[in-house]
Parts: C-alpha cells; structure tokens; sequence
C-alpha cells in the first residue's frame, strides 16, 4: 500500500455551535482544517490507495456496517433530527453503496477521493469547502426565517440545521452544500470539516481529518 | 327520593342542572400555591432527551436484526421519517418516530420468528429426504428454504436416470455453486 506523507497543517479547530442546538444535541460539533491543497486528478497513490480501499470494503461490511458504533451514531442522529437513514443515507452507507453498486471505489479527483478515503476508513462525515470563499470559522446553527441559501430559489425553512461560516450558511447540514463554496478548479486551499455527533469518539475525528488532509497532500 | 328533589331549589344542583358559561375555563392555569404536581411540570427538552435515548436504543436493535435477517428477503426495514428535516423535532415527531420504530421492530421480530420456523422444517426435511430420498421424489429443498446465502439445494432425484426411476433407486444430490455470471 502507497505511503501517504504527513499533513504539515496545524491540528483540527473546533467549530462553533449554536447554543440551541448544543443543548438539544450533546456531542454535536464540527471540526475542521485547512490545507494548501484542492481539486485536480488524483496521484496514483492516492488511486491506489483506493484500490486497495475497495478491495477490504465487501459485502459482509455492508451488511454488519449498521451494528459499528459510528454508523449507528450517525443514523441514530439522522432519526433525531427528521432524516430518514434509509433514504438520505449516512456518509459512510453512502460510500458502501457506491461500492456495491460500483464494485468498486472509482477516483473521482482528488478531493472526492480523500474524502472517500476518509470515510470509509473511520465512518466519520468529512466534507470540503473552498477555504478561500468561507468567512471565519465553520459552525453550526439554526437557520432563520427567510434566509437564503446560494443554489436554491426558496429561502431555508425556518429551524434548518446548516453549517455555516461568520456570514451565510455554506451546507445544509448532510444534505447539500451551498454554491460558490466547493472545491473547483480556481481553488488552492481547502477546509475539511468533520461533522461529530453523539457516539463518535474526538479520536475518529482527528483521524478523519488527517486521512483526508494526507490523502489531498500525496 | 323523588320528595327529596322536590325539596331541593334548582341553584342548590347549578353545577349539575345548568351548563358552564362559554369562554369560562375551569381549570386554573398554575398550581395553587404550594401545590406542585407532575400535571404542571412541563419540561419538553427532558422529553425530547428521552424519547431520542428510546429511539437510538431501536435503531442499535434494527441494525441487529438487519444483520441476523440476512439473506433473507422481502422483510421491510424502512422507517419513514416525519421530513422537513434536518431540524429539531417536537416531543410529538419526535413520539411518532418512536412509536414507527417500534411497530416496525415488532413486525421484523414476527416475520423472523415465522421464518424461522419454516427454515427449521426446511431443515428437517432435508434430514428426512437424505434418509429417505424415494419418500420425497423430486422434492428440492435450497438454501434460501434454510435462510443460508449462497446457492446450494438438495435434490431427491433418480440413479441413472430413467432405469433409477424405474428400478426405484432414488438418492439426494446436493449441488453446490452460483451460476457463472453472465455479460452484462
């Protein structure tokens, strides 16, 4: 297996959260970090990488993959907040169905590759911003009455959980990311964040972001 | 009794006789001083808290049972959710997602049991058919009749075809191995 190199980024920040939604959810938070990295074709040891990524992920995971701790936490917090885990899948039952269906894991860039990685690996929601289009730190929030949101014609519902920096939601938290602020190719710095809910340990965490900081740098 | 009544004066039995006066509650809106009572208490975040403890303690229970249903097929997993999400729920979405998650849990737990078992006279047969094979002519019995993967079945048929059929020399082949997979 291809050796990644070390991330030279500083360790993960903790994002904010709105006191409303700490109170109602103990163990939600966001963490994130930067690298001086962005979309492009993936490396081939990034590809190989995941490669040998599809080849330990089967079937008998798929099946199993809702009795691991993380997993579970994640769908329990879907069930919490309205979302339906069977239909609007988790981050890492997403991956594994790509799999499935895919029979393998195809490389989709960089980016899209370092978040699989890292998903698949520790079961944690990462996902990637354009660092240069975010104002200050991530959090998350309740959105307002009548806010919009970038890619959308109608304003937010009232009460949405969004990720959002200092000025404007960036996501609705693990449905769509907001236009403007992917990834693309005028970008040179990106912002992973991972998404922790109750039941998903700080070390998953920091594990997930630094599988996918090492998988953008390689 | 009836010379009873005619003794008593109508406003005497007003709360019985007379109905109340619209747009007059009857039911204080506190407690009365130094009464607190459970009906007063009206914590929703608390109920909120317990009902998700309940519903992460189903869905550890309906990813068990995902498991164990495997490779069974047919078995409905799906729990709707009240949408509009991703939001905070009431403490009412919040007890229909609850209450979904358990009808849900019950009718797996059932349709598991009933296969269970059938799987289990499944098995028998197989016993009873290998023991006996031209007791059970032409009688074939799969994996899936078990509730095992793969593609194995146990087939009572013949020895040497047609003189077996005739001569009455029956035995059980067990066959093994998916199909090779077809091009697409």
């Amino acid at each position: 297996m291809a050796e990644l190199p070390q991330p030279q980024e500083a360790a993960p920040e903790p994002g904010w959260i709105a006191p409303e939604l700490a109170d109602e959810f103990p163990g939600l938070g966001i963490f994130t970090t930067t690298v001086d990295a962005a979309d492009g074709r993936s490396p081939e040891p990034l590809r190989e990488r995941l490669r040998d990524l599809s080849d330990r992920v089967a079937g008998q995971e798929a099946i199993l993959q809702r009795q691991r701790p993380i997993p579970w936490a994640y769908r329990v917090f879907f069930r919490h907040i309205g979302l339906d885990p069977d239909t609007t899948r988790t981050p890492p039952e997403e991956l594994m169905l790509a799999r499935i269906q895919g029979g393998r894991l195809r490389s989709s860039g960089r980016v899209a590759d370092a978040l699989a990685i890292a998903v698949a690996e520790s079961g944690v929601a990462v996902l990637a911003f354009d660092a240069d289009r975010l104002a200050g730190r991530l959090g998350l929030r309740t959105a307002a009455d009548g806010e919009r949101f970038a890619g959308r014609t109608t304003p937010l519902a009232p009460g949405t959980i969004v990720i959002a920096d200092e000025e404007r939601p960036v996501a609705i938290l693990f449905r769509a990311v907001a236009e403007g602020v992917e990834v693309g190719r005028g970008s040179s710095r990106t912002t992973l964040a991972a998404i922790r809910v109750k039941g998903v340990p700080d070390v998953a965490i920091e594990e997930a972001l630094w599988l996918a900081a090492s998988a953008m740098l390689a | 009794m009836p010379e009873v009544l005619e003794e008593l004066e109508i406003g005497e039995l007003s709360e019985v006789l007379t109905a109340p006066e619209e747009g007059i509650s009857r039911v204080p809106p506190a407690p009365p001083p130094g009464l607190d009572t459970a009906l007063y208490e009206h914590d929703e975040r608390a109920a909120r808290a317990d009902l998700r403890r309940q519903i992460a303690a189903m869905e550890a229970e309906l990813g068990q049972l995902f498991g164990s249903a495997f490779p069974r097929k047919g078995i409905e997993f799906g729990v709707p959710a009240p949408g509009g999400g991703p939001r905070v729920l009431s403490v009412d979405e919040l007890e229909r997602v609850r209450d979904t998650l358990a009808t849900r849990l019950a009718d797996i737990k059932a349709r598991l049991d009933d296969a269970g078992y059938v799987e289990q006279l499944n098995r028998r047969l197989i016993e009873r058919m290998s023991a006996a094979p031209d007791e059970y002519k032409w009688v074939r019995v799969s994996n899936e009749d078990i509730g095992e993967p793969g593609c194995r079945h146990w087939h009572s048929r013949p020895r040497y075809g047609l003189i077996g059929m005739l001569k009455g020399w029956w035995r059980v082949k067990v066959s093994s191995g998916c199909p090779l997979a077809e091009p697409a």
